[in-house]
């Protein structure tokens, strides 16, 4: 049945709809690929059982008429979302055997339309990295290989689990969460359609929380269509998320391959960094001249705060994230390991239960809000925060529709390649994409290309806020002419 | 204000005091959850997801504290301010499950404010309001129910509170616990809070220094967690003492937390400035700034109730009452209420009489609330028409309050079945007056000396008519009897 794993999520739906194939042949496919693909380490935990059942009862609503927009379509689910008697653990020793008794609004959303859960995928440890090498799971393995090697490779992060069983064929499309680009970056390197929603387009309720003002969650998908298909069932309002804004979600789908002649696209200038791979730049190039036959019109704008948006968000993700995984204290829930008093035991279970990078970054957190610090780290970095918004809302003001840049600064790397001595060399990973965290924009990472070695490039474009439905349209035109990118199946 | 100041060996010195009272929010839910604040349910039993801080739980605001917290700003005279913004405060404590306390830091909902706090002798004074924010309460550690292990309850948890803070205008453990009464007062007529002490729902954290009169302020101390008023009164005089003590001695105060131990009578150290927790203070990035129109703010202003001040004018002014009475009335809403039920279409100080000194000494007494009192303010009002229209003389309404009090009843059936009606058929009190003046010939000699005599011959009067002689008339007889 490998044939109906290699369907687009729209055609799966069509033929679930013609009753081509059912929706339990197309879950049963997808169990099957994903046992034959546990090499990857993408799924922290296969839920086949549940994905058999909920086939089945999707089957029977598509027998009796009453099929939803996703009914029947398989989806892996990143560990951050909590999800009702299935295990949920952010790939965190702290959590790894909570079972939460709630699901997610996103996920909710996924299930209310009809939707199968096939699994957990792997992340980095509260999604804090670049590389799913944080994950207490250990890494996920790329699908992806250089040209005449089978050095390992990272699918990127943090949600690297998500974009691997999506670039793989063992789901259909996968939600991610994104902080800082955690969508995008992993899209990018392997050849997979990642969306990150303007900020509050999605709830957060029920997604393990990293850092707050920036956290939201988006689609993985093989195109365009299928990301806007996702995108629409997961967005929404929420009254349990006060982030969460109450606006209708329109119908992203009809955007797809919707002219985009006349927009203004932005070449924000201060995206050409030192030291840029030539071959980032070249795809890069490639992405204006694709657009401008589309009929656009390119314009070089200035986001001049652009440089200080790595070292601020590296201040206030932190801060928040310090806060946040204050609840992990061993007292109601997760990891407890003994101390001879309470410090000791909050002491010992933080220890034991977190790992390296979370640790280091609850520490800077601590340190940046700190009395006697805050004025100078966390206050000066929301100051710069501003000014980043601002900068995007003054190109916006004068025309530009939305912003072409390139999505990450690399195509993917070895693991252990890079931060082992340095954590700032994993951090600038996300150069391209923690701007558009800064200024809550929306942002869509799409495949655009493959390297000298054959991996992966992607593309990101970041559009005004809820103005998703612009990105796909833009995210088709790069999508048709640059074509789709699967990896060689060497796991199974 | 010299009589405040307490005599030291070297001097004078003032005491300065400023409160941080936490007063629970009277709503049905919690302040950022739908679970009940019912209190004394078993433990654990009113505990949501977002307050045993579940992962990915958000708060949401509760739309009615936030009201809450308007209406008592507003009752305190205090600005109201349109935007404010919730702040994390971060510390680690088994009954906190968040790992940090959702308040309001550096901007809360309501700003400056006053409180006109009456003393005795007539004397008022005006103490600041500097703010008041509303923040989540924390749950509460069992320590008592395992030798090994403690416990926790989160009941408590999230439930809303509004700390009010003072300026430190207060001056004495008097005016310090007039504040509080006067506050509690406040807090009760507007409906906000409880104002129960003993469950909790109102504490406060007094904040105590010393400096020679006219010198700058002194080094604060802190007693946390009061709740008792009492005690408050009782700490404040302690710890003022101690401090000069130290400080007459060559010492000099450090700036710590306190705890007072009425046992004992005396407050000692829990904290010190240098063990106090930095709180990494942040806004809550999960809730977004508290907007408020001023349409909103006005609305809720127009529905305020009648406050103890504006009542105890209204009192004064259309009931004739002292400032002291009119005072003692209004002190509670509830005792404000019975006394307008009593008065109504009736005489405002005969009533103010009755209520204050008859029903609330009784009351006191017995140790008894107004709203437990056997007699009710219809009964009460029903006697005071029987006094009103001449059924019954005072003294005889004296038995009959002692009749409603322990028996109850209808006073004007009481009247009749018992025939406790004054007499005031003036042949038949002449003839009881002719006849003690006929039998005491030297008592009437010297009544013609000596005026006050008279009272004599009235006694005399009552006596033989049952108490039943309308005292009025026995006297006008007695004094044309007499010629006096």
């Amino acid at each position: 049945m490998s044939e109906l794993t290699a369907l687009t999520l729209a055609q799966a739906r069509d033929g679930l709809k013609k009753k081509t194939f059912s929706a339990q042949d197309l879950a049963g496919a997808h169990v099957a690929a994903i046992e034959q693909a546990r090499a990857l380490n993408a799924f922290v935990i296969e839920t086949g059982e549940r994905a058999a059942e909920m086939a089945k009862a999707s089957d029977a609503r598509i027998a009796k008429g009453g099929a939803k927009p996703l009914e029947g379509i398989p989806l892996a689910v990143k560990d951050m979302f909590c999800t009702a008697g299935v295990r949920t653990t952010a790939c965190s020793h702290i959590l790894d055997k909570f079972v939460p008794t709630y699901e997610s609004t996103v996920t909710a959303n996924l299930w209310r339309d009809g939707a199968v859960l096939l699994g957990k995928t792997n992340c980095d440890e509260f999604a804090m990295g670049s590389s799913n090498e944080t994950s207490f799971c250990n890494p996920v393995i790329s699908p992806w290989r250089r040209k005449g090697a089978n050095t390992p490779l990272t699918p990127g992060g943090s949600s690297g689990g998500s974009a691997t069983a999506v670039a793989a064929q063992l789901c259909l499309g996968a939600t991610g969460t994104d902080t800082g680009g955690s969508i995008r970056q992993p899209a990018a390197f392997t050849g997979t359609v990642g969306m990150k929603p303007t900020y509050g387009r999605c709830s957060r309720w029920g997604i393990v929380a990293f850092a707050s003002s920036l956290d939201q969650a988006g689609p993985f998908a093989r195109t365009v269509r299928d990301a806007a298909i996702l995108l629409r069932s997961m967005a929404g309002p929420d009254d349990k998320d006060t982030t969460c804004a109450d606006l209708s979600v329109p119908d992203y789908e009809a955007a797809v391959g919707k002219s985009v002649k006349g927009l203004r696209i932005g070449i924000p200038k201060e995206y050409r960094i030192d030291g840029m791979p030539a071959e980032i730049e070249k795809i890069w190039q490639q992405g204006r001249d694709w657009l401008k036959a589309a009929g656009a019109e390119l314009v070089e704008v200035s986001l001049p705060h652009t440089k200080y948006a790595l070292p601020a968000y590296y201040i206030v993700a932190p801060a928040e994230a310090s806060s946040n995984l204050a609840r992990y204290d061993g007292v109601r829930y997760g990891l407890r390991a003994p101390g001879r008093d309470i410090t000791g035991m909050y002491e010992a279970t933080r220890a034991a239960g977190f790992g390296k990078e979370v640790r280091r970054r609850v520490m800077i957190g601590t340190y940046v809000l700190s009395a006697g610090y805050y004025d100078a780290y966390y206050l000066r970095a929301q100051k710069v925060r501003t000014l980043i918004k601002k900068d995007f809302e003054d190109c916006f003001a004068k025309g530009v529709h939305a912003m072409l840049t390139p999505a990450a600064p690399s195509a993917a790397f070895g693991l252990g390649e890079k931060g082992g001595a340095d954590p700032v060399e994993m951090y600038l990973n996300d150069v391209f994409t923690v701007t558009v965290n800064m200024a809550g924009l929306p942002g869509i990472s799409v495949p655009a290309g493959l390297d000298g070695q054959g991996l992966p490039l992607g593309l990101q474009l970041i559009g005004r806020p809820f103005d998703e439905e612009t990105l796909f349209s833009l995210g088709t035109v790069i999508e048709q002419a640059a074509g789709h990118f699967t990896p060689q199946r060497w796991w199974s | 204000m010299s009589a405040n100041l307490i005599k030291g060996s070297t001097g004078d010195w003032e005491v300065v005091i400023g409160m941080e009272v936490h007063a629970q929010v009277t709503s049905k839910s919690k302040l950022f959850s739908g679970a009940s604040t019912e209190f004394g349910g078993a433990p654990n039993s009113h505990v949501s997801l977002v307050d045993a801080a579940m992962p990915g739980m958000l708060p949401v605001i509760n739309a009615e504290c936030v009201r809450q917290a308007v209406r008592t700003g507003l009752g305190l005279n205090a600005k109201i301010n349109l935007k404010s913004v919730f702040d994390r405060k971060n510390y680690f404590y088994p009954d906190l499950p968040q790992g940090y306390q959702i308040s309001q830091y550096k901007q809360p909902v309501v700003g400056e404010g006053e409180v006109v706090v009456d003393l005795d002798k007539g004397e008022s004074v005006t103490i600041g309001i500097e703010r008041l924010h509303l923040e989540q309460d924390a749950g509460k550690s069992l320590h008592d129910r395992s030798p090994t292990m403690s416990y926790v309850d989160l009941n408590r948890s999230g439930v809303a509170l509004m700390e009010i803070v003072s300026k430190p205008d207060l001056r004495s453990a008097e005016q310090a616990k007039a504040f509080l009464t006067k506050l509690r007062s406040i807090l009760r007529y507007l409906g906000t809070c409880d104002g129960d002490m003993e469950k909790g729902s109102l504490r406060a954290d007094v904040n105590v220094s010393v400096r020679k009169p006219g010198a700058p302020l002194g080094t604060r101390c802190e007693i946390k967690n009061m709740n008792s008023i009492s005690f408050i009164g009782d700490a404040i005089e302690h710890e003022a003492r101690r401090q000069i003590e130290v400080l007459e001695d060559g010492g000099v105060i450090e700036q710590e937390t306190r705890l007072y131990d009425p046992n004992r009578m005396q407050t000692r150290a829990m904290r010190t400035k240098e063990e106090a927790h930095d709180y990494r203070y942040f806004p809550d990035p999960d809730l977004l700034p508290l907007e408020l129109s001023a349409d909103e703010v006005a609305a809720l202003k127009a529905k305020l109730p009648e406050l103890p001040d504006q009542k105890k004018a209204r009192f004064m002014r259309d009931f004739a009452l002292s400032p002291y009475d009119a005072g003692v009335l209004v002190a509670e809403r509830e005792t404000a209420e019975f006394y307008e039920a009593v008065t109504k279409g009736r005489d405002g100080k005969t009533a103010a009489n009755w209520v204050i000194n008859e029903l609330f000494g009784r009351l006191n007494k017995e140790g008894k609330e107004i709203a437990a009192s056997p007699v009710t303010a219809a009964q009460l009002g029903a006697m005071l028409d029987l006094i009103a229209d001449g059924t019954i003389s005072g003294k005889i309404a004296k038995d009959m309050f002692e009749i409603l009090w322990s028996e109850g009843g209808d006073p004007r059936t009481i009247v009749e079945q018992r025939g406790m009606k004054q007499v005031t058929d003036l042949g038949a009190i002449e003839k009881v007056v002719d006849d003690v003046i006929a039998k005491n010939p030297d008592k009437v000699a010297d009544a013609k000396t000596n005026p006050k005599a008279i009272g004599w011959f009235v006694g005399q009067v009552m006596k033989s008519s049952g108490g039943k002689a309308s005292p009025q008339a026995v006297n006008d007889l007695l004094k044309k009897k007499l010629g006096v």
